[in-house]
């Protein structure tokens, strides 16, 4: 199993976080993100066509898309199946919903990360703006479920939803987005950061 | 703060030279200065917003340019002259404060088992032996030598802890560069440098170089491990207070373990530099 990967990606960190849970043995092939431009690299893109990482290349098929790639190897190497709880469609359906949402987390929380990291041209305020609306809904549900007795994003166990949103929300004040305000989703991280093979990436202030 | 002399006469990196291909006036920001950069035919130009054309000079893998006409001479690397020597060149990376604090956080041995650990230091070794500070005159920079401290995995090509041996130089005062025992070949060092490009007193871009003997890591690989490093001194470095550098002594007061920033601090005072320094009753 090989991970086409950067070392600053978050969308890359949510499958070295998963290959890691599961103890998975794999290979990393290093992409040259930045400055390099490899990912629009005309060799790459006969790898992805949409010139985007992560990529995953497993039994000689490759998989892209940061959540298709959790969905894929928690299906099929998650022996618990609690990570993408198949056997439950009812917390499933909740997962999925929140794999939606960590694509929204990306287009905002991450650009407004590429703007100040990286110099990326884009409006980062509206960038910023997003980011915080969506952290509201995020830190209210997680609020919620602490209500209810539950640490997750979808229920009693970290699932895929989690590790799909953790990046970026982690990551989000290289990108000038203060964690303050949500109190939740800061309670949220502490526990994440405690989670068994966890390990950091720059970036990540640790609430304590 | 107006722009000091000592800053001005400066040449500053402002980009790698694959990042100007094909520029059509691309905005570079330097000293608080709209600046562009073209390429014609391969060759690059840069003009400020009055249209004033620039010097430039194309060193180190980068484009340099300054706001002055009698700029004071670029520091020499002759190790980019050897042989068999690996140029990556991490591309800039944003910092919301003050270039000079990024100098002075390079130069800070203290901070490698906390920000960097496991990698650059363990928490079981904080201390720092002392080291010896002194001042090149003729060439106006300094040096800190004889800076040991264990590194469990000192760069891509080390195989497990050692006492890495250090040197760092400050030849500019927006760039710094530190030589370090080559893991895998003797009495030879490799450099790992800075070229930091003020953007505004409290912001910077920093455009980061390794030149190292490695037989064995990919470029994207000595890239990953530099880019690694150099986010986890960004956090710290955005969470610092003031953005600016204070070289006020009432301010903030350094201990023996800060050798070589005391005599960044005091360099920079000599030289009369101004331009991003934090002033002491800013601070209310």
């Amino acid at each position: 199993m090989k991970l086409y990967d950067y070392v600053l990606s978050g969308n890359c960190y949510k499958i070295r976080l998963l290959l890691d849970f599961l103890e998975l043995s794999h290979e990393k092939r290093a992409v040259d993100f930045f400055p390099g431009r490899e990912h629009k690299s005309d060799e790459f893109l006969q790898i992805n066509p949409l010139g985007q990482i992560p990529v995953l290349e497993d039994d000689g098929a490759y998989i892209r898309d940061a959540q298709a790639i959790l969905v894929y190897l928690a299906s099929r190497y998650d022996p618990t199946a609690t990570w993408w709880p198949v056997n439950d469609p009812s917390e499933l359906g909740r997962v999925a919903q929140w794999l939606a949402f960590a694509d929204s987390i990306t287009s905002t929380a991450s650009a407004a990360r590429l703007h100040d990291v990286l110099g990326y041209d884009l409006d980062v305020a509206q960038a910023r703006a997003g980011a915080h609306r969506l952290f509201r809904i995020l830190d209210d549900h997680l609020a919620n479920q602490e209500l209810q007795g539950f640490n997750w994003i979808a229920g009693s166990n970290p699932t895929v939803a989690d590790i799909a949103c953790f990046p970026y929300v982690a990551l989000a004040g290289d990108g000038g987005i203060e964690l303050f305000y949500y109190p939740a989703i800061q309670r949220w991280i502490r526990r994440f950061v405690n989670l068994p093979r966890f390990k950091l990436m720059p970036g990540i202030n640790i609430f304590d | 703060m107006t722009l000091d002399t000592f800053t001005r006469s400066q040449w500053y990196a402002i980009g790698r030279l694959p990042d100007f291909d094909g520029a059509e006036a691309k905005p570079v920001r330097l000293l608080s200065q709209d600046l562009t950069v073209s390429d014609k035919a391969g060759v690059l130009s840069v003009n400020d917003a009055d249209g004033r054309s620039l010097l430039t000079q194309i060193r180190y893998g980068h484009l340099w340019t300054t706001l002055s006409d009698t700029p004071r001479p670029l520091y020499d690397m002759p190790e980019f002259d050897e042989p068999d020597r690996r140029l990556v060149t991490a591309g800039g990376v944003g910092v919301r404060c003050s270039g000079l604090r990024c100098v002075e956080n390079f130069l800070d041995m203290a901070h490698f088992p906390f920000v960097h650990t496991d990698i650059l230091g363990v928490e079981e070794h904080p201390s720092v032996e002392s080291y010896d500070v002194s001042m090149d005159a003729e060439k106006d920079e300094i040096w800190a030598t004889k800076c040991k401290f264990f590194q469990p995995m000192a760069s891509a090509a080390a195989s497990g802890g050692q006492i890495t041996e250090y040197k760092y130089r400050v030849p500019h005062p927006y760039s710094t560069i530190l030589y370090k025992t080559c893991p895998i070949r003797d009495n030879v060092w490799d450099l790992v440098g800075l070229f930091i490009q003020p953007v505004e007193e409290d912001e910077c871009i920093v455009h980061s170089f390794i030149l190292v003997f490695d037989d064995e890591n990919t470029d994207t690989g000595l890239l990953h491990f530099q880019q690694n490093i150099f986010l986890q001194d960004r956090m710290i470095l955005e969470n610092q207070v003031p953005r600016k550098l204070p070289l006020d002594p009432r301010w903030e007061l350094p201990t023996r373990a800060d050798a070589s920033s005391i005599a960044y601090r005091r360099w920079l005072k000599a030289n009369e530099l101004q331009w991003g320094v934090a002033l002491f009753n800013e601070a209310a």
